[in-house]
C-alpha cells in the first residue's frame, strides 16, 4: 500500500497542529460556532445527536494492520471500545469528546492517517473498489490513481467551498464493485489498443433527496489528463453550481439544469485552457506512487490446496462460506475474504469492537500480508489469502462473531446509524435491521434466495443507500412518527439502477412481514436460479404491490 | 479601509493608512476618492468619463458578477477587490484563480467581505494580495492565518506546479 513519505507525514501533523488551534480558538469563544463548523466538518467531526462524532479517512478503503491496531487503540481509549465503518469505506466513532480529538488526530498522524475532508463541502474521500490490486476480474490496478486524486484534492485552496460535497470514486474491474455512477465523479479505468491508460469519465451521480445516475461526460481521456479534466469540471461547479439551497446543490442538480451536451462544453472550454499545462501527470509521477503498490510476494501455488479441497468436502458449513465468502483472486491458489460484520440482529452492520479490529489486524498479518480492506458494504476485506488457509481463518473469525456466511445475501444489509444516532435522521435504521435479520436468520433459506441487496437509510440523505438496494428502506417522519418507505429493483454496479416505490409507508412493525412478503413473492415467481433483480426485471413491481398490499388493507390505508 | 492585511516582500504587513473607502450601495452620494465601486456603478461612471488612461477608482466584484466583462478594463484600474459575501461561499477562490491566470491581472487584488483568519491562506495562494479582515476580528489575530501550511500537493495561483513536479 502506499507510503508516506516527509511531505505526507508533514501535512498531516501541521493539520494536527492546526486543528489543535482552531479548537482552542472555538472554547476560548474566539470561533463563534458559524465559524468553527465548516473547519471541524472539514477534519471529520460531525455534531450528533449524543456526542461529537468523528470520521477517520481510509484512503480506497485500504488499511495496515498497524493502522487497524490504532483505530482499535482510539475505540477503546477514547470512544465506547467500538467504531462503525462506512459505505464510503471511512471509520466513525460515535462518542467522541471535543478536547480529544486533537490528540486522536495526533494518533492517527502517528500511522500515517487523518480525518481530512471526509466531511464538508469539499471533495471527499477518494474510493475505489475493496478488491482493487487483486481482483480476478480486474482490467488495471486504480489505486495508483486514486492514490493521485487524493493528494491533488488534500487541502486544494481552490476547492474547499465548494456548493456541496464532493464524491469521487474509480473502478476497473469488469463489475462496478465501487459504485461509481453514484457518484459526482465517477471514473472507470481500462486500457485502449495500445494499453494505454483511459478514464470513462461520468458525472452527476448521487443520491441523498434527488437521486440520478451519472452520465458519461468523456469516453476516452488519457490518464496524464486525470487532474486537469477534475480540475475543470471542479471550477465549472464551483462558480455555477447552486448556492442557494442546499438540497441542489450538488453537481447533480447543475448537470441536469445545463443538459449532460451543455455542461460538457462548459468544462471542455475550461480544460482546453490547462489540460497541456503542469497539472498534466507525468508517467515519473504515475511510477513512483505505483512503486508503494507492490505486488506482494505470493506463493506459488503449492499442492496444499489438494488439502483445501478436503476441508471443503468434511466441512459443510465451511463450504457454503467460501462459497459466499470469497472473491477470485488474479494469483492461482489466493482468494480474498470477505469478513461479514452482520452476524445477526445483536450488532449494527459495519460495527467492530477494538478486540475485533485487533483480532482482524492479527489475521492479516498471520494469512496475508498485512493489508486490510473495506468494503462498500461495510465489511472487511482480507486480500490475499491462501485457499489453504481457509479453513484456518474461517475457524477464527467464527470465534470472533466475522465468520457468518452472509457476504451478498439478504441480511448483508448496508444501513448508516440512522436515528439512533444521527441528527439528521427522520427514523431509526438499526432496530429495524436488526428486527430483518432476526426474521432471516435460517442461513439455508438465504443462500436458496442467493444475491440479494438491503440498503437502509434513516432519511433522504441517503446514507444508506437505500435507491440501489434491490429492496430499499427509506426512513421517514410523519407527525412525529417513524415510517419507512420500501423501494424495489434498485441495484448498483454497471447495471445501476434506482428502485422504485412501491406503495404507502409502513411502520416499523410492519416491516419484517412486509419484507417476508416481498420475498415470498419472488420465491414464487422466480425461475430456476434466478436472482431478485433478474426476477424483478422481468414481473415488474406490479405482482410486489399485489401481495404487499392486499385488497383489504389497501381500504384501510 | 480598516483592520487590512497586505502582502509584502515575502511577508505581510497590518496596514494603517489604506487609502481605500468601499462602496456598497448602488446609487447614493460618493464620498471623496478613491473607492472601491460596484460594478455596475463603476462602469456607469467609466462610461460617462472620457477618461482613456486610468481610472482613479477600484472596482469590486460580488461572485455573481462577470468576471470575464473586466478584461478590457485591466490596464485602466488600479485595485480590484473580491467579495466574500459568506465564508462559506468559495466562488471567490475560482474567480481569483481566473483573473490572476486567465485575465492576467497583475494588480492589487483584494478579498473583501466575511474574510476570516482561517480561510486567509487559501485566499492568498489563490492570488489575492490583501485582505480586508471582517471589521469585528483582529487583523493582528488574522495574520497569524496567512502562512498556512507548508505542503501543498497540488497547485495554486502562486504555485502553478504540482508538488509532483516540485519533488
Amino acid at each position: 500500500m502506499y507510503q508516506y513519505d516527509d511531505y505526507d507525514r508533514a501535512l498531516v501533523l501541521e493539520r494536527v497542529e492546526q486543528f489543535r488551534d482552531q479548537v482552542e480558538r472555538y472554547q476560548a469563544g474566539e470561533l463563534s460556532e458559524d465559524e468553527f463548523l465548516p473547519l471541524r466538518l472539514q477534519n471529520g467531526l460531525y455534531m450528533q445527536k449524543h456526542a461529537y462524532m468523528l470520521r477517520v479517512a481510509i484512503p480506497y478503503g485500504t488499511l495496515s494492520a498497524r493502522q487497524l491496531r490504532t483505530l482499535a487503540r482510539i475505540a477503546r481509549d477514547y470512544d465506547r471500545g467500538y467504531g462503525h465503518f462506512t459505505t464510503r469505506q471511512n471509520l466513525q466513532y460515535n462518542w467522541i469528546e471535543l478536547h480529544q480529538v486533537p490528540e486522536i488526530l495526533q494518533h492517527l498522524a502517528e500511522v500515517d492517517m487523518h480525518a481530512i475532508q471526509t466531511s464538508g463541502n469539499c471533495v471527499r474521500n477518494i474510493t475505489t473498489e475493496a478488491f482493487a490490486g487483486v481482483a480476478a476480474d480486474e482490467l488495471m490496478d486504480p489505486r495508483p490513481l486514486a492514490e493521485i486524486l487524493r493528494q491533488w484534492s488534500t487541502i486544494n485552496p481552490e476547492f474547499l467551498y465548494l456548493p456541496r460535497k464532493f464524491k469521487i470514486a474509480i473502478c476497473s474491474a469488469k463489475q462496478d464493485r465501487a459504485a461509481i455512477m453514484m457518484h459526482d465523479i465517477g471514473l472507470y479505468l481500462y486500457a485502449d489498443e495500445a494499453g494505454h491508460m483511459r478514464l470513462r469519465v461520468m458525472v452527476g451521480g448521487g443520491l441523498g433527496r434527488t437521486p440520478i445516475l451519472s452520465q458519461q461526460i468523456r469516453e476516452d481521456l488519457p490518464w496524464e489528463h486525470l487532474l486537469s479534466y477534475v480540475e475543470a469540471v471542479l471550477r465549472v461547479y464551483n462558480r455555477h453550481g447552486r448556492r442557494d439551497n442546499k438540497y441542489k446543490a450538488r453537481i447533480k442538480i447543475l448537470v441536469k439544469s445545463l443538459g449532460i451536451e451543455a455542461f460538457a462544453a462548459e468544462v471542455e472550454q475550461e480544460w482546453q485552457q490547462i489540460k497541456d499545462g503542469p497539472a498534466q501527470l507525468t508517467e515519473v509521477e504515475y511510477q513512483r506512487v505505483a512503486r508503494a503498490f507492490v505486488v506482494p510476494a505470493y506463493q506459488s501455488r503449492s499442492d496444499t490446496e489438494l488439502s483445501f479441497g478436503s476441508d471443503l468436502m468434511a466441512f459443510p458449513d465451511f463450504a457454503r462460506w467460501v462459497s459466499r465468502n470469497t472473491q477470485a483472486h488474479k494469483v492461482p491458489g489466493y482468494v480474498s475474504v470477505v469478513l461479514s460484520t452482520k452476524p445477526g440482529a445483536d450488532t449494527p452492520p459495519g460495527d467492530l469492537t477494538a478486540v475485533q479490529m485487533e483480532a482482524v489486524a492479527d489475521w492479516s498479518e498471520l494469512f496475508g500480508f498485512g493489508e486490510i480492506r473495506i468494503s462498500h458494504e461495510q465489511n472487511l476485506i482480507l486480500p490475499d489469502v491462501r485457499k489453504s488457509d481457509l479453513l484456518a481463518l474461517w475457524t477464527l473469525a467464527c470465534e470472533q462473531g466475522l465468520g457468518v456466511a452472509n457476504a451478498g445475501l439478504l441480511t448483508d444489509i448496508i444501513a448508516c446509524p440512522g436515528g439512533d444516532f444521527c441528527a439528521l435522521a427522520n427514523a431509526r435504521s438499526l432496530p429495524i435491521t436488526a428486527a430483518i435479520q432476526a426474521r432471516f436468520n435460517n442461513l439455508d433459506f438465504l443462500h436458496d434466495l442467493g444475491d440479494f441487496s438491503l440498503n437502509i437509510s434513516g432519511c433522504m440523505n441517503a446514507c444508506g443507500h437505500h435507491h440501489i438496494g434491490n429492496i430499499g428502506i427509506l426512513g421517514v417522519d410523519k407527525n412525529g412518527m417513524e415510517w419507512y418507505q420500501i423501494t424495489l429493483g434498485g441495484a448498483q454496479g454497471k447495471a445501476a439502477a434506482l428502485g422504485k416505490v412501491i406503495g404507502p409507508s409502513f411502520s416499523a412493525e410492519q416491516i419484517p412481514d412486509v419484507i417476508e412478503r416481498i420475498v415470498d413473492t419472488f420465491v414464487d415467481y422466480r425461475e430456476v436460479d434466478e436472482n431478485f433483480i433478474d426476477t424483478f426485471s422481468r414481473i415488474g413491481i406490479e405482482p410486489f404491490k399485489e401481495r404487499v398490499y392486499p385488497k383489504h388493507a389497501e381500504a384501510v390505508a | 479601509m480598516n483592520n487590512l492585511l497586505m502582502l509584502c516582500e515575502g511577508g505581510a504587513r497590518h496596514v494603517l493608512d489604506d487609502q481605500w473607502t468601499l462602496i456598497r450601495d448602488i446609487e447614493g452620494e460618493l464620498p471623496a476618492g478613491p473607492l472601491i465601486l460596484p460594478l455596475a456603478r463603476w462602469r456607469q461612471i467609466q462610461e460617462k468619463d472620457t477618461l482613456q488612461d486610468i481610472s482613479v477608482d477600484g472596482v469590486w466584484l460580488g461572485p455573481d458578477d462577470d468576471l470575464e466583462s473586466l478584461e478590457m478594463w485591466l490596464d485602466v484600474l488600479p485595485l480590484i477587490a473580491l467579495d466574500f459575501p459568506s465564508f462559506r461561499d468559495g466562488r471567490g477562490y475560482s474567480q481569483a484563480y481566473l483573473l490572476r491566470t486567465r485575465l492576467g491581472w497583475e494588480g492589487e487584488l483584494r478579498a473583501i467581505g466575511d474574510v476570516l483568519r482561517d480561510q486567509l491562506s487559501h485566499m492568498r495562494q489563490c492570488g489575492f494580495t490583501s485582505f480586508a479582515v471582517r471589521e469585528d476580528k483582529s487583523s493582528e489575530d488574522a495574520l497569524k492565518g496567512l502562512a498556512g501550511m507548508s505542503v501543498l500537493y497540488g497547485r495554486s495561483v502562486i504555485e502553478p506546479r504540482p508538488l509532483f513536479r516540485r519533488r
